[in-house]
Protein backbone atom coordinates (compact mmCIF):
# COMPACT_ATOMS: atom_id res chain seq x y z
CA UNK A 1 0.00 0.00 0.00
CA UNK A 2 2.52 2.36 0.98
CA UNK A 3 4.33 1.40 -2.10
CA UNK A 4 1.75 1.76 -4.23
CA UNK A 5 1.01 5.48 -2.52
CA UNK A 6 4.75 6.42 -3.66
CA UNK A 7 4.36 5.00 -7.04
CA UNK A 8 1.09 7.42 -7.09
CA UNK A 9 2.92 10.28 -6.07
CA UNK A 10 5.63 10.22 -8.34
CA UNK A 11 3.24 10.00 -11.25
CA UNK A 12 2.20 12.96 -10.38
CA UNK A 13 5.47 14.59 -9.72
CA UNK A 14 6.90 13.36 -13.46
CA UNK A 15 3.59 14.95 -14.81
CA UNK A 16 4.81 17.11 -17.74
CA UNK A 17 3.93 20.60 -17.91
CA UNK A 18 1.38 21.58 -19.92
CA UNK A 19 2.64 22.84 -23.41
CA UNK A 20 0.82 26.10 -24.94
CA UNK A 21 -2.46 25.29 -27.13
CA UNK A 22 -3.22 26.59 -30.13
CA UNK A 23 -5.50 28.83 -28.26
CA UNK A 24 -2.50 30.26 -26.56
CA UNK A 25 -1.15 30.97 -29.34
CA UNK A 26 -3.56 32.81 -30.85
CA UNK A 27 -4.56 34.83 -27.90
CA UNK A 28 -0.42 35.61 -27.60
CA UNK A 29 -0.82 36.88 -31.07
CA UNK A 30 -4.04 38.67 -30.87
CA UNK A 31 -3.02 40.54 -27.82
CA UNK A 32 0.22 42.06 -29.79
CA UNK A 33 -1.80 42.87 -33.26
CA UNK A 34 -4.79 43.62 -31.38
CA UNK A 35 -6.98 41.66 -33.89
CA UNK A 36 -5.63 42.60 -37.27
CA UNK A 37 -5.58 40.18 -39.80
CA UNK A 38 -2.18 38.66 -40.53
CA UNK A 39 -1.06 38.86 -43.70
CA UNK A 40 2.27 36.82 -44.87
CA UNK A 41 5.07 38.49 -46.20
CA UNK A 42 7.79 41.90 -45.23
CA UNK A 43 8.64 40.32 -41.54
CA UNK A 44 12.03 37.82 -42.01
CA UNK A 45 12.48 35.25 -38.96
CA UNK A 46 16.03 33.81 -39.58
CA UNK A 47 16.50 30.42 -37.14
CA UNK A 48 17.97 27.36 -38.41
CA UNK A 49 15.43 24.68 -38.87
CA UNK A 50 17.29 21.83 -37.50
CA UNK A 51 18.14 23.22 -34.07
CA UNK A 52 21.16 20.97 -32.32
CA UNK A 53 20.26 22.50 -28.72
CA UNK A 54 17.75 23.92 -27.94
CA UNK A 55 18.51 25.46 -24.87
CA UNK A 56 20.23 28.31 -26.70
CA UNK A 57 19.29 29.26 -30.39
CA UNK A 58 19.97 31.91 -32.47
CA UNK A 59 17.23 33.92 -33.93
CA UNK A 60 17.13 36.84 -35.61
CA UNK A 61 13.59 38.81 -36.50
CA UNK A 62 13.45 41.87 -38.97
CA UNK A 63 12.09 43.56 -41.64
CA UNK A 64 14.30 43.87 -44.15
CA UNK A 65 14.58 47.25 -46.17
CA UNK A 66 11.85 48.88 -44.59
CA UNK A 67 11.60 52.55 -44.07
CA UNK A 68 12.78 53.12 -40.48
CA UNK A 69 9.36 54.78 -39.62
CA UNK A 70 7.25 52.31 -40.76
CA UNK A 71 7.93 49.56 -38.24
CA UNK A 72 6.36 50.18 -34.66
CA UNK A 73 7.05 46.76 -32.98
CA UNK A 74 8.19 43.09 -33.45
CA UNK A 75 7.26 40.42 -31.93
CA UNK A 76 8.12 36.58 -31.85
CA UNK A 77 6.00 33.65 -30.43
CA UNK A 78 6.37 29.78 -30.35
CA UNK A 79 4.07 26.92 -30.59
CA UNK A 80 4.90 24.17 -27.81
CA UNK A 81 6.89 25.84 -25.15
CA UNK A 82 4.61 26.42 -21.50
CA UNK A 83 4.31 29.87 -22.93
CA UNK A 84 3.82 31.14 -26.60
CA UNK A 85 5.62 34.61 -25.69
CA UNK A 86 9.16 34.65 -26.48
CA UNK A 87 9.68 38.50 -26.84
CA UNK A 88 8.41 41.83 -28.10
CA UNK A 89 10.34 44.85 -29.73
CA UNK A 90 9.78 48.46 -29.78
CA UNK A 91 11.35 50.60 -31.85
CA UNK A 92 12.53 54.55 -30.83
CA UNK A 93 13.58 57.67 -33.21
CA UNK A 94 17.61 56.35 -32.16
CA UNK A 95 16.54 52.33 -33.85
CA UNK A 96 18.40 52.13 -37.07
CA UNK A 97 17.46 48.93 -38.97
CA UNK A 98 14.45 47.19 -37.97
CA UNK A 99 16.16 44.02 -36.85
CA UNK A 100 17.08 42.24 -33.46
CA UNK A 101 18.78 38.90 -32.66
CA UNK A 102 18.70 36.92 -29.35
CA UNK A 103 19.02 33.34 -28.58
CA UNK A 104 15.49 31.74 -27.74
CA UNK A 105 14.61 28.23 -25.77
CA UNK A 106 12.50 25.56 -27.56
CA UNK A 107 11.08 22.77 -25.50
CA UNK A 108 10.67 20.63 -28.31
CA UNK A 109 10.33 20.79 -32.45
CA UNK A 110 7.29 23.46 -33.13
CA UNK A 111 6.61 26.24 -35.36
CA UNK A 112 8.01 29.65 -34.38
CA UNK A 113 5.67 32.62 -35.68
CA UNK A 114 7.22 36.40 -35.94
CA UNK A 115 5.12 39.01 -36.33
CA UNK A 116 6.01 42.79 -37.42
CA UNK A 117 3.45 45.59 -36.54
CA UNK A 118 3.62 48.53 -39.02
CA UNK A 119 2.81 52.53 -38.27
CA UNK A 120 -0.25 51.68 -40.33
CA UNK A 121 -1.89 48.97 -38.06
CA UNK A 122 -0.94 46.48 -40.84
CA UNK A 123 0.20 43.08 -39.30
CA UNK A 124 2.53 40.59 -41.41
CA UNK A 125 3.80 37.00 -40.13
CA UNK A 126 6.15 34.39 -41.14
CA UNK A 127 6.16 30.81 -39.66
CA UNK A 128 9.15 28.47 -39.56
CA UNK A 129 8.65 24.93 -38.61
CA UNK A 130 12.08 24.33 -36.62
CA UNK A 131 13.63 20.32 -35.36
CA UNK A 132 14.87 20.54 -32.25
CA UNK A 133 17.45 17.10 -31.22
CA UNK A 134 17.87 18.38 -28.03
CA UNK A 135 15.56 20.08 -25.73
CA UNK A 136 15.51 22.40 -23.84
CA UNK A 137 15.02 21.55 -20.09
CA UNK A 138 11.18 22.78 -19.90
CA UNK A 139 11.80 26.34 -21.28
CA UNK B 1 26.36 42.84 -9.28
CA UNK B 2 25.60 41.62 -12.72
CA UNK B 3 28.10 40.77 -14.93
CA UNK B 4 27.59 42.49 -18.57
CA UNK B 5 29.08 42.04 -21.99
CA UNK B 6 28.36 45.51 -23.79
CA UNK B 7 29.85 45.57 -28.09
CA UNK B 8 29.37 49.04 -28.87
CA UNK B 9 31.75 51.47 -30.70
CA UNK B 10 33.74 53.97 -28.88
CA UNK B 11 33.43 56.58 -32.33
CA UNK B 12 31.49 56.59 -35.19
CA UNK B 13 30.63 58.89 -37.97
CA UNK B 14 27.81 61.09 -38.26
CA UNK B 15 25.05 59.26 -40.05
CA UNK B 16 26.22 55.90 -39.87
CA UNK B 17 24.33 52.68 -38.32
CA UNK B 18 26.26 51.22 -35.45
CA UNK B 19 25.72 47.55 -34.51
CA UNK B 20 25.04 46.83 -30.52
CA UNK B 21 25.52 43.81 -28.78
CA UNK B 22 24.41 43.10 -25.39
CA UNK B 23 24.70 40.43 -23.05
CA UNK B 24 23.62 39.72 -19.68
CA UNK B 25 24.74 37.44 -17.06
CA UNK B 26 21.61 36.37 -15.50
CA UNK B 27 20.08 32.44 -14.94
CA UNK B 28 16.80 33.55 -16.41
CA UNK B 29 14.96 30.77 -14.18
CA UNK B 30 11.91 30.12 -16.10
CA UNK B 31 9.24 28.99 -13.74
CA UNK B 32 8.40 25.63 -14.92
CA UNK B 33 11.38 23.62 -14.04
CA UNK B 34 11.60 21.67 -10.90
CA UNK B 35 14.51 21.47 -8.33
CA UNK B 36 15.63 18.24 -6.95
CA UNK B 37 13.23 18.36 -4.15
CA UNK B 38 9.98 18.16 -7.03
CA UNK B 39 8.59 21.48 -6.32
CA UNK B 40 8.44 24.05 -8.73
CA UNK B 41 11.42 26.74 -8.99
CA UNK B 42 10.28 30.21 -8.75
CA UNK B 43 10.45 32.45 -11.75
CA UNK B 44 13.68 34.17 -11.64
CA UNK B 45 14.12 35.84 -15.58
CA UNK B 46 14.57 39.41 -16.74
CA UNK B 47 11.45 41.07 -17.82
CA UNK B 48 12.41 44.47 -19.75
CA UNK B 49 15.55 45.48 -21.34
CA UNK B 50 16.01 49.23 -22.90
CA UNK B 51 18.87 51.44 -24.46
CA UNK B 52 18.54 54.58 -25.36
CA UNK B 53 20.86 57.11 -27.12
CA UNK B 54 21.24 60.48 -25.74
CA UNK B 55 18.08 59.78 -23.73
CA UNK B 56 15.92 58.96 -26.92
CA UNK B 57 15.23 55.71 -26.90
CA UNK B 58 16.54 53.12 -29.59
CA UNK B 59 14.79 49.68 -28.25
CA UNK B 60 12.90 48.29 -25.61
CA UNK B 61 12.22 44.62 -25.67
CA UNK B 62 9.94 42.37 -23.30
CA UNK B 63 11.13 39.55 -22.38
CA UNK B 64 9.51 36.45 -21.55
CA UNK B 65 10.74 32.92 -20.18
CA UNK B 66 11.64 31.52 -23.41
CA UNK B 67 14.72 33.77 -23.64
CA UNK B 68 17.91 31.47 -22.96
CA UNK B 69 20.10 32.10 -20.13
CA UNK B 70 22.15 34.88 -19.99
CA UNK B 71 19.91 37.16 -22.36
CA UNK B 72 21.58 38.10 -25.43
CA UNK B 73 20.43 40.74 -27.81
CA UNK B 74 21.72 42.74 -31.03
CA UNK B 75 20.30 45.96 -32.32
CA UNK B 76 21.07 48.86 -34.50
CA UNK B 77 20.90 52.48 -33.91
CA UNK B 78 21.79 55.50 -35.57
CA UNK B 79 24.72 57.78 -34.47
CA UNK B 80 24.16 61.15 -35.02
CA UNK B 81 25.79 62.62 -32.19
CA UNK B 82 28.18 62.01 -29.59
CA UNK B 83 27.18 61.40 -26.64
CA UNK B 84 25.94 58.44 -23.66
CA UNK B 85 24.36 54.91 -24.40
CA UNK B 86 22.43 53.83 -21.65
CA UNK B 87 21.14 49.91 -21.02
CA UNK B 88 18.71 49.10 -18.35
CA UNK B 89 17.25 45.79 -17.54
CA UNK B 90 14.59 45.08 -15.32
CA UNK B 91 13.31 41.77 -13.93
CA UNK B 92 11.70 39.69 -11.20
CA UNK B 93 12.43 40.07 -7.46
CA UNK B 94 13.58 43.81 -8.05
CA UNK B 95 16.34 43.06 -10.11
CA UNK B 96 17.75 46.53 -11.98
CA UNK B 97 21.31 46.62 -13.61
CA UNK B 98 22.15 49.90 -15.96
CA UNK B 99 25.12 50.24 -17.69
CA UNK B 100 26.51 53.43 -19.86
CA UNK B 101 28.96 53.71 -22.86
CA UNK B 102 30.20 56.70 -24.03
CA UNK B 103 30.50 57.45 -27.87
CA UNK B 104 31.88 60.27 -29.86
CA UNK B 105 30.77 60.79 -33.16
CA UNK B 106 32.54 63.18 -35.89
Amino acid sequence: MKRRALVMAAGIVVLPPAWATPEALAAAIRSFTGGEPLREGKVQLDVATLVDNGNTVPVTVSVPGAPAAEVAALALFNERNPQSDVLRVDFGPRAATRSVSTRIRLATSQQLVAVARLADGSCWVQRVDVVVTLAACIE
Amino acid sequence: MARTLITAPSSARRGEVITLRVLLQHPMESGFRVGADGQLLPRDIVRHFSCSYNGERVIAVELFPAIAANPYLEFSALALDSGTLDFVWEGDRGFRHSEQRTISVA
